[in-house]
Parts: structure tokens; sequence; C-alpha cells
């Protein structure tokens, strides 16, 4: 599958898919596929149920929800200073911190840090703000070989596949397409699959453990993303379940950290809203398996911390739109989202998919092309991920304002600039209402040309007879 | 102007007039010790599919030798500063972390034991903190058996009574439960990258 930027305004560049389908063109296409529908219903109906469940026992969720909200957006707001405080604890723990303008920036200090260490391999925990800026990609163009190390991740570069979801890039697949890559595609990475692996869920893990054993072992250079970082402390949190994070984190003798500027908090002390928020609306479980949190340069090993902006400065700069930044990339949106269970991640076109992904999207690179356009009507605002959301982000509300930016046909336009000049003014719009009450009977059922699309799925408002106004004025308010 | 310089006149100019938002912390912050933590620490572990014990200090050797009898576990890591009543008195072959063990030697022990600095009753977590009786975050990462000791003195309530507990400047370890996996069907899998048998053994006199 080939990968591309897409032309991108000003700097921010972002991988997504190469064409230019609409999200409306790619959805079709995907609902089509009765497998990745099966898929999706099944797994986005186990997370439901047991982020619910999880969420219901804690008597104080609405609280924590509230206070995840208001950490975020004061750090927002003050995030010159925290930026600056962090750089100041990290760099005093023996770290080295460093500034990317954009995407390109950040791989290039990225490549420029692995071959200064002489090494062509590098590990991989998994992380979203390296995927958005193609990482691997520009290190391959470099000879240097990226190994994804997140089981989902594995699944997807074995496949040489796109992510499909925010927390499980491989949520598309069941366990027999994953036994199949893995028989397939393993020997070209590394170590084969076992002879005769089944697709039992354990031994497709066991397979993936042995797979990448001796990789974790003799990897020198290590490069993560995270889910926190802590200004007051210069402390690093990721959070994850199978223990390659740790891997990654703990044996190689560089680690490299790509975080986006918003993945701030203030002080230690918030963490523990969000290790309770996050967990809980991911992957559905009181604690994740995994969490480590290192400050600085950690038993002897060489940090670097690439602090990433790439088009979230832009975002900040927007009243109603800077809430997406609020994000912690839980995902419990995407599960909630009855578009999503149905279209997957892949017709978004953009490593952030779901309802947060149709927000982040647009605002990250922009309105340019038909793809992005799009993406704010891929929701039926329904507000299930405005409720789940565990920082109360209104994806609904954003979605809306971003409808009202994007680029309208001209039929759209000319029709909503004729409505506006007869609302302009009460005597254009009773001459309109009495014209209309005239010809009712002329309207047909289905309006014509491309104004049938919406009379196909809806019935047409009966005109009445008589518009209120002249109802009022003619009986003199129903007392004639 | 330096990249940092220019990202933080971008960030200045985005929020440049927006009002100063408060926190409210109106959710559950540290909670007195309570009676049940014990169980419900050991009720939540278990969920996890990990194994529990609770005894008494005079009973830890005896469980632990039980323990690695039964795991067939001869092969050992003991860090510095373990306690050493806690240990059986013999059965199994005692590796240190001094001088430091390479991750292939890690590799082919059978189990490390260790303390732990904080263990959290309502999500089931233990967290090491490279402390006493510890170690570096390799040790436990490597073997695939791992035994925990917790003196009941050691449990909290809720999260907020950990993150208080704990220092920063120290790498810390989160582990609830074994090394699972929830990316095949979005169902929980044990046994990935990390330990896949992990054994907590509550003591409740200590």
């Amino acid at each position: 599958m080939s990968r591309t930027f897409l032309g991108m305004p000003g700097t921010v560049s972002m991988m997504g898919y190469t064409g230019k389908e609409t999200f409306p063109e790619n959805a079709a296409k995907a609902v089509r596929n009765s497998q990745l529908r099966f898929n999706l219903r099944k797994a986005t109906g186990t997370i439901r149920g047991r982020r619910a469940s999880v969420v219901g026992e804690l008597p104080d969720w609405p609280d924590l929800r509230q206070a995840g909200k208001a950490i975020k957006d004061h750090t927002l707001r003050n995030l010159d200073t925290y930026l600056v405080r962090l750089e100041e604890a990290v760099t005093k723990a023996g770290g080295h911190v460093h500034w990317a303008r954009d995407a390109a920036e950040a791989n290039r200090i990225v490549t420029d840090l692995v071959k200064a260490t002489g090494e062509t391999q590098v590990v991989k925990v998994k992380s979203m703000a390296t995927q958005e800026i193609g990482l691997n990609e520009a290190l391959h163009a470099e000879g240097i070989t990226a190994y994804e190390t997140d089981l989902a991740e594995l699944i997807v570069q074995l496949g040489d596949d796109w992510p499909s979801h925010i927390l499980v890039p491989a949520i598309h697949r069941n366990r027999s397409e994953i036994r199949d890559i893995f028989v397939r595609h393993m020997s070209e990475w590394g170590r084969p699959a076992p002879e005769r692996l089944t697709d039992d869920p354990a031994a497709l893990a066991e397979a993936a453990r042995l797979h990448l054993r001796e990789r974790f072992l003799s990897t020198k250079v290590a490069i993560s993303g995270a889910n926190f970082m802590v200004a007051e402390t210069g402390t690093l949190v990721v959070l994850e379940s199978e223990g390659n994070g740790r891997m990654c984190l703990t044996l190689p003798e560089t680690l490299i950290s790509v975080v986006g500027i918003e993945k701030l908090v203030p002080t230690w002390r918030d963490l523990e809203v969000f290790l309770q928020l996050l967990p809980r609306s991911s992957t559905g479980e009181r604690m994740n398996p995994y969490t480590s949190m290192w400050t600085g340069a950690t038993e002897g090993q060489e940090f670097h911390l690439v602090l990433l902006d790439n088009g979230r400065t832009g975002v900040l700069a927007d009243d109603l739109g800077r809430q997406a930044l609020r994000c912690i990339r839980c995902s419990a949106c995407l599960n909630v989202c009855p578009v999503y269970e149905r279209s997957g991640g892949h017709a978004y076109g953009s490593v952030y998919p779901g309802p947060i992904g149709a927000i982040l999207t647009p605002q990250l690179r922009g309105m340019g092309s038909e793809l992005d356009r799009s993406l704010p009507y891929a929701s039926s605002l329904c507000g299930a991920c405005y409720e789940v959301c565990p920082v109360a982000i209104d994806i609904p509300s954003v979605l809306v304002e971003l409808r009202g930016r994007s680029r309208h046909p001209v039929a759209e336009r000319a029709g909503m600039a004729a409505a506006g000049w007869v609302f302009e003014r009460p005597g254009r719009l009773a001459r309109a209402q009495r014209m209309g009450g005239r010809m009712r009977r002329l309207v047909p059922k289905r309006l014509p040309g491309p104004l049938g699309g919406w009379t196909d799925t809806r019935d047409l408002p009966a005109i009445p007879r008589e518009s209120f106004r002249d109802w009022w004025n003619r009986t003199d308010g129903g007392s004639r | 102007m330096s990249a940092r310089d220019v990202i933080l006149a971008r960030v200045r100019a985005a929020v440049e007039g927006v009002p100063e938002v408060q926190i409210p912390r109106a959710y559950r912050g540290p909670a007195p010790a309570s009676e049940g933590l014990v169980d419900l620490l050991a009720e939540r572990v278990r969920h996890y599919k990990a194994a529990v014990h609770v005894v008494e200090e005079a009973g830890v050797a005896a469980l632990v030798a039980a323990s690695l009898a039964e795991r067939g576990a001869r092969r050992l890591v003991v860090p510095e500063g373990f306690p050493e009543p806690w240990l059986p008195s013999g059965g199994f072959e005692r590796i240190g972390d001094e001088p430091r063990l390479s991750a292939s030697d890690l590799d082919t022990v059978d189990g490390i034991l260790t303390t732990c600095a904080v263990a959290v009753a309502e999500t089931g977590t233990i967290v090491l903190d490279a402390g006493a009786g510890q170690g570096r975050r390799a040790l436990t990462l490597l073997p695939d058996y791992h035994l925990c000791v917790v003196r009941r003195d050691q449990i909290v309530a809720n999260v907020p009574d950990a993150v208080d507990r704990l220092d920063p400047a120290r790498p810390l370890t989160w582990i609830s439960g074994p090394s699972a996996t929830s990316d095949i069907e979005l169902n929980r899998v044990e046994g990935v990258h990390g330990p896949r048998t992990l054994e907590v053994v509550v003591v409740t006199s200590a």
C-alpha cells in the first residue's frame, strides 16, 4: 500500500493515504466489506461493555472528568510557561531537549540522533506522534530500519497495511487474518513464525514474543512517544500492556522520545487524575498492565526528548477548536461511534480516525483537500463521543463549526444566498410564503436534479396553505 | 529565531487573551488506610490472572519455597536489599546483579524475587521504584516469572494515594498483572513480552 504526504498549506505535514477520495467514497467501499464490519462490530462491542463497567465502578468519574478537562485547559492556556519548565527539568535530570516546528524538522533531528550512534536499526514503542510525521519512512530513506514492537503495530507493519484505530491499529484484522500475516511475513523481518501456528490469540502473542525477543536484546536505540510529560519534574509517562514498551524504554543505550507539545501536565499530582481516566477509557481496564515513568537520563541511558509542534499551535489559536488538544488518545470516541463502527478507520485517510480524527485532522493539516473537507461530515452528530470523552471534548460542536468553515458547492451556496435574501426582510418572507402556499400542489415528492439525493431518504415537509402570520392576521389570533 | 523561540512565540500569540482556568478537584483524594485493603488488593490482582497469597511474616520463606518449587524455578535473581528472612534456606540458585547482569544473562534465569514501593488496592497494582529489594527495571522485565512480596503498610487505597507516596525522581514501573495484550479482537490475552507469570505475596503482620 503506497503512502504519501498529503499536500498541506504552510509547513504542517502529516501522513495520509494516497488518493483524493472523500470520506463518503471511502466509507461506501468499506461498508461493502462484510469481514471488516464483522471484525469492527465484535471488537468495538467488546470494548464498549468493558469501558462502561469499569467507569461505572468509580463514584467520582464525573469529578475526575471535570478535573482532567480543566488541567488540560489550564496547561494549554499556559503552555509556554510549562514547556520551558519541562525543558529545565529534563535538562537538569541529564536529558537533552530538542524542538521541532514541523514533521520534516522532527524527522531530521531523530535521523541525526540515530546516525550519531552509528546504528542502522531502531526499535519502536507505539506512538501516534511518530506515525503522524511519517518517521519510519523518513528513517528508511536514510538507511535506518525501524522495527515496530507493539503487537498491533507489528501486524500492520508485517502486512504492509495502514493503522485503522488509535489504540489498536490492527482492529480491522481478526485472529485468522493475523495468523496468515505472521506466517507469510515474519520471515521477511526476522525470526519466522513458529511452525503449525494456530489462530489462538495466546499462540499469536507467543509468536510475537519469540519474533521480537532477540531484537529487544540486541538493539541499541529506541524511539518512543509519551502519554504524559510532567512540567514540574520532567517526568515522562508511557502506558502500555505487553512489555514491549518497557523493553524499548529500558534496554537500549539511547532513548529518543518524540512527543506533541500538548501532552504536558503541570504537576506530578495531576497524574492521579489521568492514571484513572486513561486506562478505564481506552482498554476498559482498572489499570493497564505496565506504566513506565522516567525522569531524564535513567539508569545510565542517553535520553533525548523531541518536542513537536507540527500544526498544534495553529489549533491552539482557535477558540473553539483548541479543545481537541485536550485529547489523551484513549480512543473511547472511536469505539462508541456508529459511523466509525461501520466505516472503519481507513476511510478517514489519516492516522487520527474516528470522531476525534474528524476534528483533529482538518485542523492540523487544513481543509485544502476534498478528503479533509469531507471529514467534519463523517458523523451523525449523535453526541456519543462527547459523552464518553474523559476530557469532555465537545466533538459535535467542533464538527458543526468546521462544517461551516468548509467550502460548499456552488448550488448550495446559491441556495443559501437566496434563502438569506428572503429571510432578511419580513415582507420578502411573507411574499415567498404566500407564493409557496399557492404552488404547494405543484411541489413534487422527489426534488429534481442533485436535490433528489436529499429527498431519497427524507420526506419533504408539507407546505401549509397559509403561513402562521397570515392566519393570525386573518382570524385575529383565532378569535374570528 | 531558533525552533524553540518560534514555537514559544506561536504559543504566546495563540493563547493571548484566553482567560485563566481554575482546576476543580472534587474527586476522591488519598484515603485513610482501612481494614479491607488486603482483601481488595488480592481480589483485584487475581482479576488480572496473577496468583496472590496472604501470609503472616513467619510464613513467607516457606511460601516462597513452595511457589518456586511449583513453578520449577531454580535460578533466581535476588536484588540487593531483599529481606533475608523471606528467602528459603535452600533449593534454589541465588543470582545477584552485582556486577550488572547482561540482558542475555537475564533472559536465561528462571525468575526474579522483589519487594515493592507501593501497592494500589483499588486497581490491583504494584509499583516498583528501583529501591532496596527491587533492583533496576530490566530485572523484573526479562525473566518469565516475577514474585513480588508486598508488606501490608505498603498498600494504599487508590491512585491518588500512590502518586502522593511515590518519588518522581526515581524510575517507576506500575505493574497490574502479567504482561498482556488487547490487540487481538480487543480481548485481553495474558503473556507477551514481560513476565508471563506474576505472583504476589502479601505479608499481613509486617
